[in-house]
C-alpha cells in the first residue's frame, strides 16, 4: 500500500510537467489550429531563464586572500558574489530564492517571446497545411535548442531549489504508516501545488473572463467567432503568449528536479504530444488528465515489482516505453482518446 | 423490379425531426425525382443512401441487400454512385485523370495493388472516359487541372465521374443548381440520352420543375421530413397536398 | 501524358548518367571521397522512398528512420551470422523493415492528418527506446551493433575477405582515382554497388508515381473522402505506400550497414527523421528528382560545414583587417563545425517558409519567368 502511494506522488511531478505542457499545446491546436512543434522549446527556455538569473545572481568580485595558499601554493582567490557584497544576508537570500523570483522575470520574457514568435513566424502559417506548421515549428525548435546549446553548452546545468525547501518530507507518518516509508522532497510537492495552481488559473480564466468566452467558443467553431465581427486575430496573439508562459514557467519551476539541459525540451515534447493524443486533441481536461495518469504509470513502470514482472513475460525495461505502448492501445480502443471530440484536427 | 427500397426511415438531429417515416421505392430503369420545399430533408434522405449518415430506424435496401452500416467505398462498389452538389472533385489532377479514378475504381474494385503497370497501358478506361466526357462536352479540357475549370464545368466533371462507373443507381443532388439556361437543358439532354441508352436508374434531388418535369418518370414529394405523394408527374402538378406543402410554407 | 514516355526516358537517362559521373562531377567540390558519394546514394534511396509517402500521399511520417535503422540492425544480423557477403544483408534488411512498417503503419494509419504524425513520432521515440535499452540482446544498446571475431559467420569462406564483399568484391576498395582538373577523384566499388540500387530505386519511383496505384495516392493527397465516395479503399492504399517507403528505407539501411558493417540507435531517432523530411522538402516533395536532390545537398553541406573551423575561417578572411576578420569569423562561427544543426534549423525554416516548392519548385517557377510560359509538367 505505502509502495503503491510512493509511486503516485513519484508520478505527480512529471505528470505535473506533462500536463502544463500539453495544456499549452491544446490551448494552441484549439485556438490557433496550429500544431506547435516548438512548444518544448518554450518549456526548456523557460528553464533557462532560471538558469540565467542563476548566473547572473553569482557574478562575483574577486578578492586576494594573502593568508591563505590554494593547492597550486598561489595566494587564494576568494570569490564574493555582488549580492552578498552590496546586501549581505538580504543578498544571500535572493541567491537561494533565485528559482522562485526567476519566475517573476520569466513571465514578461515568455509573454514576449510568445508574441514574437506568433506575429512573426505562426501567423503566417494559419492557412497553410499542417505538414508545413508541423515543419516550420519543428526547424524553429532545432534552432533554438541549438542557440542554447551554443551559449551554455552541451552539459545539464543544476540550479538548485532554496534551501528551505530542500529534503524531503516524511508523509507516510502523518498517514499512520511507519516512519521514512513515504518520503517525498518537498520541492517536488510545490512543483505539483504550483502545477495545480497554474492550471487552476489558466481554466477560471477561460471559464470567466469575456476573453475566455471568446475563447472556447472559438474552440468550438472558429470560423463563427470569426464572423461575429471579435478581433480574433488579437486574441490568437494572447492565446499563444499565454500558453507560451504556461510552457516557460513550468520550465523554470522544473530546474531543481532534473538539471536543464538544451535537449530537455525535445524530450518533453514528444511525451507531450503523446499525453495530448491520449487525452484527446482539443480537450483541455482531457491533457490535464492524461498527463497526470501517464506521469503516474510512467512511474509505476519503474517499480522493480513491476519491471521484473514483465521481465518474466520477455519485456525488459518496461519503464523506458510504457507510456508509448498505452498511447497506441488508448487510440487503438478509443481512437478519439480519453475525452476528445468528434472531428478536432481530423482533415 | 423495385431497385431501391427505403422504409420506414427516421432521423433526428438533436429536437428536429429530420425524416419522419420516410418510404420510397424507385423501380429498375426510371429517373426517379425527389422534390419538396426548402428544409424538407431530401438532402438528409441521400446522405443515408450512400453511408454519410446513419438512420436512427428503418431500412434502405438495394436490389435486396441493405446499406445501412456499409462503407462509403462499398456503397460504390455495389453500384450506386453519387454526385455532389458542390463539386467535389481532385482539383490538384487534371480533368482526364479525375474521370478514370472512377473508371479504375469500378473496374479493379475497391484496392488493386498494381504500381508497376503504366498508366499508358490504361487505353480502354482512357477511351471510356473520354466517351463520356465528349458525352458532357468536356473533351476539349482533357489534360487541364481541374482546379483551374470554371464552376459549371467542376459540375459537368462531376457528374462525368458519376456516370464514367456505369452505375446501377445514380444520385444526383441539384445537378442543375445554379447553371444558365442553356447549360440546364444541355445537362437534361445528357442525362435523358444516358438513361435511355445505358439504362441507369436515376434518383435525381431537383428545385428547378422545369428539370424535374422534363426527365422524371416519377416524382416523391417530400415535406417536413415525410413523403407526402408518390406519382407520375402528370398526376403531381395538380394535386392539393403539394400545392399546399409548397404555398403553406411560403407563407 | 502523351509525351511522357519520351520524357520519362530521358529523365532516367539524365538520372543514370549524373549518377555514374559522381565521382567526377562532385571532384571539384571537394566531394570525390567515397563515404560521402555513398551517403549521397544511401540518402538519395531514403528520401525516394519517404517522398512515396509523403510526396505522393501528403501524409507525414516523422519515424521513418526507424526503418532505415531496423534495416541496418537486420544486416549486421547477417554478417555476423552468415558471412560478409553484402546480399543476404540487404534481403534481410528490406524483409525486416517491411515487417516493421506493415505492424507501424497499420497502427499509424487508423489516423489521419496530425494524428498520424504524432503516432509515427511515438513510435520512433519508443523504438530508440528499444533499441538503445529494452533490446539489448538484438541490439547491443549504446555501443551499437557490431562484428566480433568470435561471431558464428557460417557461411563465411575461408579464403574471402574479411569486409563487406560482393563475391570477393571489397565493397571499401578504391579502384580508380584519376586527377581531374586538378583535383582528386576516387572510383569507390561501394558507391557504384550503392549507385546500381539507386538507379533502381529512382526508376521503380518512376514507375509507381505513373502507374495507376500512384494516380490513386495523388487523389488521396488532393481528397481522401471524394476517393472513398468513388469507390476506392483508401486505407490499403495508404499501407501499401507506407510499407514500399518503409522497405526503401530499410534498403537504405542496409547499404549503410554494407558500406560500414555497425548499426546503432542514433540511426532513428526522430531528428534522423526529421532530416529526411528536410531532404525531401528541400528538394520539392512530389517531384521526381527532389528528394534525391535534396539528400544531396544536406549530405554535402553537412559534410562541408562540419569541417569549417575557426582556422578555416580566418584563412577566408584573411584579407580584410584583423578587427573585422576576427568581427566576421566571430558571427560565422555560431554556423559551422559544431553549429551545423543550427544551419540546418535554419534551413529548415527557410525552405518552408520561402520556397515550399523546394529547389525543383524553385527552379521550375524560376525557368517559368525567364522563357515567361507557363510549364505544365515539372521534374
Amino acid at each position: 500500500m505505502d509502495a503503491v502511494l510512493l509511486q503516485v506522488l513519484n508520478g505527480l511531478d512529471k505528470g505535473s510537467a506533462y500536463a502544463l505542457i500539453a495544456l499549452g499545446l491544446t490551448l494552441i491546436f484549439g485556438t490557433l489550429g496550429v500544431v506547435n512543434f516548438a512548444h518544448g522549446a518554450l518549456f526548456m527556455i523557460g528553464a533557462f531563464c532560471a538558469v540565467t538569473l542563476n548566473k547572473i545572481f553569482e557574478i562575483s568580485a574577486i578578492t586576494i586572500d594573502p593568508t591563505k595558499t590554494d593547492f597550486l601554493g598561489k595566494p587564494l582567490q576568494v570569490k564574493t558574489p555582488y549580492l552578498e557584497k552590496w546586501f549581505g544576508d538580504f543578498g544571500l537570500a535572493v541567491m537561494d530564492w533565485s528559482v522562485p523570483l526567476a519566475i517573476i522575470i520569466s513571465i514578461p520574457i515568455m509573454m514576449l517571446f510568445g508574441y514574437i514568435m506568433e506575429r512573426g513566424l505562426i501567423r503566417h502559417f494559419y492557412k497553410r497545411p499542417h505538414a508545413d506548421q508541423i515543419l516550420v515549428t519543428f526547424g524553429l525548435a532545432i534552432v533554438l535548442q541549438e542557440i542554447i546549446k551554443a551559449f551554455y553548452g552541451a552539459n545539464p546545468i543544476q540550479t538548485p531549489a532554496p534551501s528551505a525547501f530542500v529534503g524531503t518530507l516524511d508523509i507516510g507518518v502523518y498517514l499512520g504508516f511507519a516512519q521514512n516509508a513515504i518520503t517525498y522532497p518537498y520541492w517536488r510537492l510545490v512543483y505539483f501545488a504550483f502545477a495545480c495552481l497554474v492550471i487552476f488559473a489558466v481554466f477560471a480564466f477561460l471559464r470567466f473572463t469575456t476573453f475566455g468566452m471568446v475563447v472556447r467558443a472559438g474552440m468550438a467553431d472558429r470560423e463563427t467567432v470569426g464572423l461575429l465581427g471579435i478581433n480574433i486575430n488579437k486574441k490568437f496573439t494572447i492565446m499563444f503568449a499565454l500558453a507560451a508562459c504556461v510552457a516557460g514557467v513550468a520550465g523554470v519551476m522544473y530546474t531543481p528536479i532534473n538539471s536543464p539541459n538544451y535537449h530537455m525540451g525535445m524530450d518533453f515534447l514528444v511525451l507531450s504530444f503523446v499525453v495530448v493524443v491520449v487525452g484527446g486533441m482539443g480537450s483541455l481536461p482531457g491533457a490535464v488528465l492524461a498527463g497526470f495518469l501517464l506521469g503516474i504509470l510512467e512511474s509505476f513502470a519503474s517499480m522493480n515489482v513491476v519491471k521484473q514482472f514483465f521481465e518474466t513475460i520477455f519485456i525488459p525495461s518496461i519503464d523506458q516505453i510504457v507510456i508509448y505502448l498505452v498511447a497506441v492501445i488508448v487510440l487503438l480502443v478509443r481512437p478519439r482518446g480519453l475525452l476528445g471530440h468528434k472531428g478536432v484536427m481530423e482533415d | 423490379m423495385q431497385i431501391l427500397e427505403v422504409k420506414g426511415v427516421n432521423k433526428r438531429f438533436g429536437g428536429l425531426q429530420a425524416l419522419n417515416d420516410v418510404n420510397l421505392s424507385v423501380s429498375e430503369g426510371a429517373i426517379h425525382a425527389i422534390i419538396g420545399p426548402n428544409g424538407a430533408g431530401k438532402s438528409t434522405l441521400l446522405n443515408c443512401f450512400i453511408g454519410r449518415l446513419n438512420p436512427d430506424s428503418g431500412s434502405v435496401t438495394f436490389n435486396g441487400n441493405s446499406l445501412l452500416g456499409m462503407k462509403p467505398h462499398e456503397i460504390n462498389q455495389v453500384g450506386v454512385s453519387r454526385v455532389f452538389q458542390t463539386p467535389e472533385i481532385f482539383v490538384d489532377l487534371t480533368v482526364l485523370e479525375n474521370v478514370m479514378i472512377p473508371a479504375l475504381a469500378h473496374r479493379d474494385g475497391a484496392f488493386k495493388l498494381n504500381p508497376f503497370r503504366r498508366m499508358r497501358q490504361e487505353t480502354d478506361m482512357r477511351d471510356k472516359a473520354i466517351d463520356v466526357l465528349e458525352d458532357i462536352g468536356l473533351e476539349d479540357k482533357l489534360d487541364m487541372t481541374a482546379s483551374s475549370m470554371s464552376r459549371g464545368d467542376k459540375r459537368r466533371l462531376e457528374m462525368a465521374m458519376g456516370l464514367v462507373q456505369d452505375p446501377k443507381l445514380l444520385l444526383l443532388d441539384e445537378p442543375t443548381a445554379g447553371m444558365s439556361r442553356a447549360d440546364t437543358n444541355n445537362t437534361i439532354d445528357v442525362l435523358k440520352h444516358i438513361g435511355d441508352s445505358r439504362g441507369i436508374t436515376m434518383v435525381i434531388i431537383e428545385h428547378d420543375m422545369h428539370v424535374v418535369f422534363s426527365l422524371a418518370d416519377k416524382i416523391s414529394v417530400l415535406a417536413q421530413g415525410t413523403v407526402i405523394v408518390e406519382d407520375v408527374p402528370g398526376n403531381i402538378k395538380g394535386n392539393p397536398k403539394v400545392q399546399e406543402a409548397y404555398l403553406g410554407t411560403a407563407n | 501524358m502523351n509525351n511522357s514516355k519520351y520524357s520519362d526516358a530521358a529523365l532516367l537517362l539524365f538520372f543514370i548518367i549524373m549518377v555514374v559521373a559522381g565521382p567526377f562531377i562532385l571532384a571539384p567540390f571537394g566531394g570525390s571521397y567515397p563515404d560521402l558519394l555513398q551517403k549521397f546514394a544511401i540518402f538519395g534511396i531514403f528520401a525516394i522512398g519517404f517522398n512515396i509517402l509523403f510526396g505522393l500521399t501528403g501524409y507525414l511520417s516523422f519515424g521513418h528512420a526507424v526503418f532505415l535503422g531496423v534495416g541496418s540492425y537486420g544486416a549486421v544480423w547477417m554478417f555476423k551470422l552468415l558471412s560478409y557477403n553484402v546480399l543476404p544483408a540487404l534481403v534481410m534488411a528490406v524483409v525486416v523493415a517491411g515487417f516493421f512498417s506493415v505492424v507501424i503503419g497499420y497502427i499509424s494509419l487508423r489516423r489521419s492528418g496530425i494524428y498520424f504524425s504524432i503516432l509515427t513520432l511515438a513510435f520512433a521515440q519508443m523504438m530508440f527506446n528499444v533499441a538503445y535499452s529494452v533490446a539489448t540482446p538484438i541490439t547491443n544498446g549504446e555501443t551499437g551493433l557490431q562484428i566480433y571475431n568470435d561471431d558464428p559467420q557460417w557461411l563465411q569462406g575461408a579464403d574471402s575477405p574479411l569486409t563487406t564483399n560482393l563475391f570477393g568484391l571489397k565493397m571499401n576498395e578504391v579502384f580508380w582515382r584519376p586527377e581531374f582538373f586538378g583535383f582528386e577523384a576516387q572510383f569507390n566499388v561501394g558507391y557504384y554497388f550503392c549507385a546500381f540500387f539507386l538507379v533502381i530505386a529512382f526508376y521503380l519511383a518512376l514507375r509507381i508515381t505513373r502507374s495507376p496505384f500512384g494516380m490513386m495516392l495523388r487523389a488521396i493527397k488532393t481528397n481522401q473522402n471524394r476517393l472513398s465516395f468513388t469507390g476506392v479503399s483508401t486505407r490499403p492504399y495508404m499501407l501499401a505506400a507506407f510499407v514500399i517507403s518503409g522497405m526503401y528505407a530499410g534498403l537504405a539501411g542496409g547499404l549503410w550497414a554494407c558500406m560500414d558493417p555497425l548499426a546503432g540507435a542514433e540511426r532513428m531517432q526522430w531528428t534522423a527523421s526529421g532530416e529526411v523530411v528536410l531532404m525531401t522538402i528541400l528538394g520539392g516533395a512530389g517531384t521526381m528528382l527532389g528528394p534525391v536532390l535534396g539528400a544531396g545537398f544536406i549530405k554535402y553541406f553537412e559534410a562541408i560545414f562540419s569541417k569549417i573551423n575557426d582556422q578555416v575561417l580566418h584563412s577566408w578572411f584573411a584579407f580584410m583587417p584583423d578587427g573585422m576578420e576576427n568581427f566576421m569569423v566571430a558571427i560565422v562561427h555560431p554556423f559551422v563545425g559544431k553549429g551545423w544543426h543550427l544551419t540546418l534549423g535554419l534551413l529548415f525554416m527557410m525552405i518552408v517558409i520561402f520556397l515550399p516548392g523546394g529547389l525543383i519548385g524553385g527552379l521550375t517557377s524560376l525557368g517559368r519567368v525567364l522563357t515567361g510560359r507557363g510549364r505544365k509538367s515539372k521534374g
